[in-house]
């Protein structure tokens, strides 16, 4: 092992950390709209093959695979973030990252609470299955995960900073499901950690068309719904090693 | 269109006004639909109706910006009381119809095409 990657791959703190490279939007088999190839097993397997230091799980409106993929990612020394991305009621698309399982477990009951209870028709949205490191289907969500959650944007972004997690309005260049598409601009008094943009922009291109986000923190992401888009684009992460405190550290400092 | 006044337009078409009632002396001239306000910024006009289900309060903004008559929140959504302030301090009229959008707009249509 070369000594960039021994750092990168252990618990080493460097004088001023290294740079790490992130993709913090990967969907699993358990979105509608996720390949059923995107299995935990695949994923993490990919992520390692682009030569991504971290990934976060972030399906629609669940945490529900998160566990297999963070699990087969200790594995494998890929540092895998646990969150989803949020349909507030406005149709805005907005991701969460969490600390740890237990937070996680409790996002996940007020993403139950919030959910209307509309059922989903696989043939139309697709398949919503959480599978374990094997493949094997162990939990088949009956929800509509592709619905918009009954509580707006400014409370689920209360609500996952007030549980110490990270809050970041996802693909904010996109003309749908994008706080600018659903809301015409950034509420003024929405908290938020950093904004997303996706593979079809750059900082540069996005804040000459709007000039009030010069400055902002942005993460880049693929948004990936099939194995070969995990890590189209990334966010470059300077750490002083992979663990949470230092993931949130690195958001502040973007 | 025609110009048609806003308080006689709440009346005959049975909606209700939660934002300024004292600011219905106002003239409508047309309607927009939409959902998404970009969209509205884009596309509304002057002294319009806009029929929406969106109850966030960054309608009030848009409305004021573009100086439209008065927002139509359909399908008996309720704005909450946060958003009814921001209208209040912004002038922008909002009325809600128990009617789901087509319902709301169609009604507009007619009457709006309608003279006087």
């Amino acid at each position: 092992m070369d000594s960039e990657s021994f750092i990168r791959n252990s618990s080493f703190r460097g004088r001023g950390g290294c740079t790490f490279k992130a993709d913090l939007h990967i969907h699993t088999c358990l979105s509608p709209c996720g390949d059923l190839e995107m299995s935990p097993q695949n994923i993490i397997r990919t992520a390692k093959e682009k030569g991504l230091d971290i990934i976060a799980i972030t399906d629609h409106n669940s945490t529900r695979n998160v566990r297999t993929c963070m699990e087969l990612g200790k594995k494998n020394n890929l540092f895998v973030i646990g969150g989803c991305e949020i349909n507030t009621q406005e149709e805005v698309h907005c991701l969460a990252y969490f600390p740890d399982l237990e937070k996680l477990d409790e996002f996940q009951n007020f993403l139950d609470e919030h959910l209307p209870d509309i059922k989903n028709n696989p043939d139309i949205f697709g398949h919503q299955v959480a599978v374990d490191e094997d493949d094997n289907i162990i939990y088949e969500e009956e929800k509509a995960l592709i619905m918009a959650l009954d509580i707006d944007i400014e409370s689920v972004s209360e609500k996952v900073l007030s549980m110490s997690g990270i809050f970041i309005p996802a693909h904010i260049d996109r003309s749908k499901n994008s706080i600018f598409s659903q809301l015409g601009f950034i509420p003024f008094d929405l908290k938020y950690n950093a904004l997303e943009i996706s593979w079809r922009t750059t900082v540069e291109k996005l804040t000459e068309k709007y000039p009030k986000l010069t400055g902002k923190r942005f993460i880049l992401s693929s948004d990936a719904h099939y194995p070969e888009d995990i890590g189209r684009v990334h966010t470059k992460l300077k750490m002083e090693k992979t663990d949470w405190e230092s993931f949130v550290k690195a958001i502040h400092r973007l | 269109m025609e110009k048609k006044n806003l308080k006689k337009l709440i009346d005959d078409l049975g909606l209700t006004c939660v934002a300024n009632e004292n600011l219905l002396d106002r003239e409508v001239n047309s309607a927009y639909v939409s959902d998404l306000l970009s969209d509205v910024m884009g596309k509304a006009q002057p002294q319009m109706l806009w029929v929406t289900s969106q109850i966030h309060k960054n309608i009030v903004a848009v409305a004021s910006l573009i100086e439209l008559s008065a927002i139509v929140i359909v399908n008996e959504r309720k704005p909450d009381e946060e958003m009814l302030k921001l209208a209040q301090e912004e002038g922008v009229v909002v009325l809600t119809s128990d009617n789901p959008a087509f319902e709301t707009a169609g009604l507009l249509y007619n009457y709006l095409n309608t003279a006087p």
